[in-house]
């Protein structure tokens, strides 16, 4: 292995200064991280809806060709007992119709069905969601898909419900729950469209955060007026010290 | 030519219990029955029961009191019948084409045919000959049109012939007004008016007849179409029987296998003569058949089913990789054999310019073929909506690669959650009014403060359908304090009648 080709520890220091800050819309300017993990809690449905929103996001930007490709959506047995299995009705009128949905009884089926997806030339993208931290779910495996992610170009967006943070490969890893929604205009009294607190832990190209994300019909849109955290990335840069987020 | 198969079911049973006429088994009265709404039916009877009194159509216990030691078995409609499509396939060693008279019947052409068997006469004999060797209990005739000859078949005498140059009318006119392959209703009608023969139809007058019947256009209840078809005034079409080849392919092995990899190479060459035989076709298989003969005689079968049509032999070998573990070679398997049970047309494919993109990764059929073989039939599914108000009953799992079913569209201001449960999950609510608004509920062992409500949709059961205490649901869309959405609901209402205080209920979640 050529050692003289990888990035200098200073390099990578620099890298969490120089490294765009992630925003909705942001896949389209190439910036695109293949694999994303998103964390959140079983007793909601916000893992699931914000991962399809970030699917959208990024072909609403043109990056995912145009044609109507199917997506693949697995769940195994316990995230399908605690959060429910997809309602077509729910689902936004672009995808209600593309989804095929793997009901897998094992974790191992499921990451079995999660790889066959993204080995497939002929699918938009694989969403994939796994309940607590079984045995399989271990590094290895997430290398493995995150490999056959970035060979065949296929976005994964893995859930972990209940899950802790353990060692991943995901290039993205937000941790995610729900916020309050924006007030109806017809009816302030109903609740909104759907919007979440999202916090981006652990990218390898850009500086974590904290946002309020809300889904605004057409795309994914990020609530100005609560700038939640100071930007890390120049804080751990001034440090000489951010090359863990960037890793 | 009509032959009929006066007894087709109590000989296909005969063959089954491997008895001849009258004998073992046969010596005992039997009835052949199929269960209905208002119990067991009688549908054939043998000799011995029938001389105890014992008749088609009526109800196994009236049958039983007339003869109490009437032995049963269950009737097999469907298999006689798939046995009259082979025997009319077989029967086309008399004619060009045949077709199937269902339940029991067959039709064959022999149009300029009989020279070959000597005359119509010796045709005949072939016949029956033949049937006697199968033990099949048969009757035939042969006459200018297909009416006339199962006319002739079912009512005339044994072996009759009617020539091109008879006078049909005559010769068929003493034979009862069944043979004109009437519904039950018109025969009644035509018994009461004192018309029993053909003779008397004809004798009546073509006015009188179509006056009778001028509303009657199905040729089974109009007696003068009928009798149209019977002496070739008007034309009948038939349907012909056409025997379809599946592609086969087997190899004869010299040498018994006993050993895994030299099966896999025996499969990968057959999957490769399977893809040769089926692009010569210009068809893609559905569905493999993959016998395993060994050398004790045992049969092995292996099968598999396909997302869609496909041609490539190493998809194939792939896919029967992980259903050949369970094989039991024992002494060694000596025949292989690949079946394409069920096809469909595949046309010729323009390979792709770039060749990097036919290498790269699978096609979505391969893909969820694999996943079908590993996971089983009802993991890969696709939601497709149906006609239901009940959420959990408005969509159905459609498999993936199949078109979507027409519907009616949804109703775009009705907000339905991103996931269903499978099973809603009851809370605890409190309310200020029992008809009122949720103001705070417990789930799974948390409690959720409603900060915002949206309702009630109410959805009514479905009367036609479920009992009739079935409670309403009453939906509201809330939100809590931390922002989470929910979808509950309140089942019945507390002056419904139709028990106490309504339960709630959690069923969806909101993204």
């Amino acid at each position: 292995m050529d050692m003289s080709t990888l990035p200098k520890a200073a390099q990578l220091a620099v890298l969490g200064r120089h490294a765009p800050r992630w925003r909705p819309g942001l896949a389209r300017k190439g910036v695109r991280a293949l694999h994303s993990e998103v964390f959140a809690s079983a007793d909601e449905a916000s893992g699931a809806g914000f991962a399809l929103a970030l699917a959208l996001d990024e072909m609403d930007n043109g990056v995912t060709a145009l044609e109507e490709k199917p997506f693949l959506w697995v769940q195994d047995a316990q995230s399908m007992r605690l959060t429910g299995r997809p309602c077509r009705a729910g689902l936004s009128d672009s995808l209600r119709h593309r989804v095929v949905h793997v009901a897998a009884r094992k974790v191992e089926d499921a990451l079995f069905a999660l790889e066959e997806g993204l080995r497939c030339r002929d699918l938009a993208f694989v969403l994939g969601e796994i309940a607590g931290d079984p045995k399989a779910m271990s590094f290895t495996a997430s290398r493995r898909l995150s490999l056959a992610s970035e060979q065949h170009g296929v976005p994964l967006f893995l859930v972990r419900h209940d899950a802790a943070r353990n060692l991943s490969a995901a290039r993205l890893r937000w941790q995610v729950r729900s916020a309050a929604s924006n007030r109806p205009c017809w009816n302030p009294d109903a609740p909104g469209r759907a919007a979440w607190q999202a916090e981006l832990f652990r990218a390898r190209d850009h500086a974590p955060g904290e946002w309020t994300l809300r889904d605004d019909g057409e795309s994914l849109a990020a609530d100005p007026s609560q700038p939640r955290t100071p930007d890390h990335g120049d804080l751990a840069g001034a440090a000489g010290a951010g090359s863990l987020a960037a890793l | 030519m009509a032959i009929w198969l006066a007894r087709l079911a109590l000989d296909r049973w005969r063959h089954f219990e491997k008895c001849k006429v009258g004998e073992g088994a046969d010596s005992q009265p039997l009835a052949l029955i199929t269960e209905t709404a208002h119990g067991p039916r009688v549908d054939a009877v043998n000799d011995a029961g029938r001389e105890e009194g014992a008749a088609p159509g009526m109800m196994l216990a009236d049958a039983r009191t007339l003869c109490p030691q009437l032995q049963v078995a269950v009737s097999d409609p469907a298999g006689d019948l798939a046995f009259l499509e082979r025997l009319a396939v077989w029967a086309q060693r008399w004619g060009p084409w045949s077709a199937v008279d269902a339940p029991d019947g067959l039709l064959v052409d022999v149009t300029a045919v009989a020279h070959l068997f000597g005359g119509e006469q010796r045709l005949l004999e072939d016949v029956h000959a033949r049937f006697e060797q199968q033990g099949l209990a048969m009757r035939a005739a042969i006459a200018p049109t297909a009416g006339a000859a199962w006319a002739l078949a079912h009512y005339g005498s044994e072996r009759t012939i009617l020539g091109a140059d008879d006078d049909g009318l005559v010769r068929l006119s003493a034979l009862p007004v069944a043979s004109l392959r009437l519904d039950s209703d018109v025969l009644l009608v035509l018994r009461r008016l004192g018309l029993k023969r053909l003779g008397d139809l004809a004798e009546l007058g073509r006015d009188a007849v179509q006056r009778r019947f001028r509303n009657r256009r199905s040729p089974s209840a109009n007696p003068l179409v009928r009798m149209d078809q019977l002496l070739g005034r008007v034309p009948e079409p038939l349907l012909p029987v056409i025997a379809t080849e599946m592609p086969l392919v087997q190899r004869r092995l010299m040498e018994p296998i006993r050993h895994r990899p030299l099966l896999d190479h025996v499969v990968a060459d057959l999957a490769g003569d399977m893809a040769r035989a089926l692009e010569g076709r210009g068809e893609g298989a559905r569905r493999l058949e993959l016998g395993l003969w060994r050398v004790d005689g045992d049969v092995a079968l292996r099968q598999l089913e396909l997302a869609a049509p496909t041609r490539d032999a190493e998809h194939i070998v792939r896919l029967f990789a992980t259903r050949l573990d369970s094989v039991d070679a024992g002494f060694g398997i000596e025949m292989v054999r690949l079946r394409a049970a069920w096809s469909e047309p595949l046309d010729l494919a323009q390979a792709d310019l770039e060749a990097a993109a036919e290498s790269h990764g699978t096609s979505l059929a391969a893909c969820i073929d694999r996943l079908t073989v590993r996971l089983g039939e009802t993991a890969v599914r696709r939601p497709v909506p149906r006609g239901s108000h009940l959420p959990e009953r408005s969509q159905a799992w459609a498999p993936p690669l199949e078109p979507e079913p027409s519907s009616q569209e949804q109703f775009a201001f009705h907000s339905r959650p991103l996931k269903i449960l499978d099973h809603p999950e009851q809370i605890a609510v409190l309310y200020a009014s029992p008809d009122g608004y949720p103001k705070r509920f417990r789930w799974r062992g948390a409690v959720h403060e409603v900060t915002r409500v949206e309702g009630p949709e109410r959805i009514a059961p479905e009367w036609w359908r479920e009992r009739g205490n079935a409670r309403l649901r009453d939906y509201y869309r809330i939100e809590d304090g931390e922002g989470r959405r929910y979808w509950i609901y309140r089942a019945g209402l507390a002056d419904d009648g139709r028990g106490g205080m309504p339960d709630w209920f959690l069923q969806g979640m909101f993204a």
